[in-house]
């Protein structure tokens, strides 16, 4: 009369994968919102072609490998990973680019390795950093955000761009393109101007980072901490990448307040808020350990503020994420956890 | 009540779904016309049947006796006739079925002849230890382990504090918190019996805080009584775990390969000493306890005073019935509780809970996914493992690797699979990984057994054969010592002697030898036999300890 022997525990908590993934998505929003008001329509077209691009590579692939496609393409992780890609690209950028990043991503970084769980590198970081090697020039064009350029692209002339390389007749690329606030002031100070300098003159500059691009990071941060309440992600990784960055940009700044920025500058400028809260904290490719994680984020903050301080790309988020995710499986063994009633101090 | 507490890491704030069975009181289950008594209802050996059917028994009366060191006997719960001693299913996670002796009731629940001790302060320890044991008296928590020998730490061991657990941190169980609530003065006086048998100088009642009525009976009690202390702790799964809750009242951890009395501590349910108490001040034995029948699936849940041996569907009718929603029937909480396959199985000493699930309280439904290395599963583990490296190692048969990520220090409490987004059956895992290590340290020691016979035979064939040898030379050399001429009668006789003289000695020498073969292997089997008994006693502690010994090295 009753099912067959089923083994404890008998209840479980409704979190589920795509539920975990879903939550991740929506705190994307108010980020994505404020991207798109401040940098235009190519925020949204990168996002859907990727996504496009993400769910049929991942259809292709788990049908290749003969899974089953519903539940893999339901969790939500090919999604997640194309709309994180999607907003590390330059705004205006060709359809191939995120197309192609995404095909890199899924197929090359994640189904490659076995899928869902099984890749060591966060997919969107690998696809972004193959992507930024290789194509250099679409790569590192960035859009300037909408106070600072005469006219933006709407919707449908931003799709031509995208499509067919194509812009309306009075606008010139060069109008819509600026270095953004962390190339320009690695740029400048290499000249030799000090950072107040620098900052003063531009307008790329906002109050805290880049005009813009720092409301957007205060939006993420909003995500990250509704994540955090939501406890979608623990606050390991997150405190520890943004302390590190803080405290390294601290040291210098500290040191040299001419020849390195502050420590707010590099916390909400680029990529480090949403890296923090959202790239970092990819479940499957960071350490799993909680003294792990506290190293994990730490490692990926003195990395970032590394290369962008004196590294070649002009943000190192991508970068320092995948070079911890090849130190995970140490991190792992060196931070077990001591096992209860293990190593107590007294024999038995 | 400002005694410092301590914490235990992981756990998780468990939905508790325990208001819906506290709101009657405890009322005593109607007599059944049949109760169906199990021989082993504890941990350890079976007990062996000292009735037949047809025979007459009072309530109370032994029927079955512990035949072992870890056992416990078993009492007649009401007067009657024996109707049958026959192979019945039982509530075993198992789902075998098991010997078990049935009494037709008489309807006049007459009771044996009872002996109460009026002073136990007077008795020997040892007698006082035997009272308990022949009460029949096992942990009431749920692992049903014989009380008398956790009252018996040895010589060894100074235990300091008895530990009382009225934690009960499992979802939907309220029969310790309703006990503690009614019948305060039972459990600390069974208490105060237990920290006398023990020696001991304090007794902490660790109760969690979600029960404040328990909290506060039990408070107001204990002022009578010196040197017992009811300490609220934090309402977080599995606080009432054995070494959890020692390690929040005390700070203390109960070593890997150890016990509580290692470290000074014995920890006894509530529910144990109220039925201490009854043992020792009425001369009653265990022959009921409180039941909480609850879920969703149950029309009206609520606690029960049940006799051992009643079967369940005799409860879930005295609570209304089921609910068309039922799914799943389990004895013990959600958590850790197993499934049963039918209703007629009996209430036995470890039934602490039977739990009809409905539909909507259970984990089903959800696909599998991969591991995704969220890494949850190590966040709430009380035990501070690795769950996701265990399964991983597990699911690969690594056993060695398993066991050097400390497999046998988890207590399966299912946290790991509770959190899992993935819904791994996390727990299952490590079940079947514990289980293939045990089997393959049986298979080992047989392994080795036969590896000493074949060496023993080889040797005695080798023997034979010299013998042999040496006996065909003696011949050889007498007859050549006779066809050299001169006295021949003679040289046959000094050849003669010569041989067996040399013959003793080998022999001799040789008896020596396999002597000490012969008693190597007898020694190698009588180990191997007492470790096979001991096995299935030690499931849960001689197994976890000596097993986790092992450490290896690690492969990653």
């Amino acid at each position: 009369m009753f099912a067959p022997e089923t083994a404890s525990p008998h209840v479980a908590q409704n979190a589920g994968v795509s539920r975990l993934m879903l939550d991740t998505l929506y705190a994307l929003i108010p980020g994505i919102v404020i991207y798109v008001v401040y940098f235009g329509w190519g925020v949204v077209i990168n996002i859907v072609l990727a996504i496009t691009a993400a769910l049929t590579a991942e259809a292709v692939m788990l049908r290749l490998r003969k899974r089953p496609l519903r539940p893999f393409l339901l969790d939500g992780s090919a999604i997640l990973t194309a709309v994180l890609l999607a907003l590390a690209l330059p705004p205006l950028s060709p359809w191939w680019i995120p197309v192609l990043g995404c095909l890199l991503a899924i197929v090359l970084v994640k189904q490659l390795y076995g899928g869902l769980g099984y890749n060591p590198f966060n997919p969107a970081m690998a696809g972004y950093a193959i992507l930024l090697i290789s194509f250099p020039i679409e790569m590192t064009r960035w859009t300037a955000p909408n106070t600072l350029i005469e006219q933006g692209l709407g919707l449908f002339e931003s799709l031509q761009f995208s499509l067919y390389a194509r812009l309306p007749d009075v606008v010139t690329l060069d109008a819509l393109t600026a270095a953004t606030a962390l190339d320009s002031l690695k740029t400048q100070v290499g000249l030799g101007e000090p950072v107040a300098a620098v900052r003063a003159t531009s307008p790329i500059f906002g109050a805290a980072a880049g005009t813009g691009m720092e409301l957007v990071s205060l939006a993420f941060l909003g995500g990250g901490l509704w994540l955090l309440y939501r406890r979608v992600i623990a606050w390991h990784i997150p405190a520890a990448m943004l302390v590190s960055l803080a405290v390294m940009a601290a040291i210098f700044w500290g040191w040299s307040p001419d020849r390195y920025a502050s420590p707010l500058f590099h916390v909400a400028g680029g990529a480090a808020i949403l890296g923090a809260f959202f790239i970092a904290t990819d479940p499957v490719t960071t350490s799993t350990t909680v003294r792990g994680r506290l190293l994990f984020g730490a490692g990926c903050g003195l990395l970032t503020y590394v290369i962008r301080t004196w590294g070649g790309y002009p943000d190192g988020v991508a970068f320092a994420v995948l070079l911890m995710n090849m130190a995970v499986p140490v991190i792992d063994h060196y931070t077990r956890p001591r096992t209860y009633g293990h190593d107590t101090g007294r024999g038995s | 009540m400002n005694r410092p507490l301590h914490d235990f890491p992981g756990g998780l704030r468990l939905p508790g779904h325990k208001h819906i069975s506290t709101s009657q009181a405890i009322l005593r289950a109607v007599l059944p016309k049949r109760l169906y008594l199990p021989l082993h209802q504890h941990i350890g050996e079976p007990s062996e049947t000292l009735v037949a059917p047809g025979d007459h028994v009072l309530k109370g009366q032994m029927i079955a006796k512990a035949t072992d060191y870890v056992g416990a006997p078993v009492h007649a719960s009401s007067s009657g006739t024996v109707v049958d001693v026959t192979l019945l299913p039982v509530p075993h996670a198992s789902g075998l079925d098991a010997p078990t002796i049935v009494i037709e009731t008489d309807g006049e629940d007459r009771w044996v002849d009872r002996t109460p001790i009026t002073d136990y302060a007077q008795l020997d320890l040892s007698d006082l230890r035997n009272r308990i044991r022949c009460a029949g008296l096992v942990g009431l928590g749920g692992a049903a382990f014989p009380s008398f020998i956790k009252m018996n730490p040895g010589p060894h061991h100074r235990v300091r504090t008895l530990v009382l657990n009225g934690a009960e941190c499992e979802p939907y169980i309220t029969c310790d918190d309703m006990l503690m609530r009614e019948q305060p003065q039972a459990i600390l006086r069974g208490a105060q019996i237990m920290m006398h048998a023990l020696q001991a100088d304090e007794c902490l009642v660790g109760i969690e805080d979600d029960k404040p009525q328990a909290i506060a009976a039990m408070s107001a009690a204990a002022a009578a009584f010196g040197a017992i202390e009811v300490v609220p702790v934090p309402t977080r799964y599995p606080a009432g775990g054995e070494r959890q809750l020692i390690q929040v009242l005390t700070g203390k951890e109960v070593p890997s390969d150890g016990l509580p009395p290692d470290i000074g501590v014995v920890c006894q349910n509530v529910a144990t000493a109220a039925a201490l108490q009854r043992a020792i001040d009425a001369g009653e034995p265990l022959i009921s306890r409180v039941v909480t029948v609850s879920g969703g699936g149950v029309r009206t849940p609520r606690n029960l005073e049940v006799l051992i041996g009643t079967p369940m569907h005799e409860l879930i009718e005295q609570c209304g019935g089921y609910h068309n929603a039922a799914q799943r029937l389990v004895m013990g909480g959600p958590m850790m509780g197993f499934s049963l396959e039918s209703d007629s199985v009996p209430v036995i000493k470890a039934t602490n809970c039977v739990l009809s699930l409905a539909a909507d309280e259970l984990d089903v439904g959800h696909a599998t996914l991969p591991c995704i290395r969220c890494g949850r599963c190590a966040e709430v583990c009380p035990a501070s493992l690795l769950p996701q490296q265990l399964y991983w190692h597990a699911q690969a048969k690594e056993f060695d690797t398993v066991q050097s990520y400390n497999l046998f220090d988890c207590i399966e409490c299912g946290l790991c699979s509770y959190v899992c987004p993935s819904h791994i059956p996390l727990v299952q895992y490590y079940r079947f990984a514990k289980t293939e290590i045990w089997a393959q340290e049986r298979n080992k020691r047989k392994a080795d057994i036969a590896r000493q016979r074949t060496e023993f035979r080889a040797f005695r064939l080798a023997r034979d054969k010299q013998e042999r040898a040496a006996r065909h030379a003696a011949k050889r050399a007498a007859l050549k010592d006779a066809g050299a001429g001169g006295t021949r009668q003679a040289a046959i006789e000094a050849a003669r002697e010569r041989a067996e003289q040399k013959r003793m000695e080998q022999t001799a020498e040789l008896n020596a030898a396999r002597d000490a073969k012969i008693a190597e292997v007898k020694h190698a089997i009588a180990a191997q036999t007492e470790r096979q008994e001991a096995a299935p006693t030690s499931k849960t502690v001689d197994a976890v300890t000596s097993s986790s010994n092992r450490e290896t090295p690690d492969n990653q």
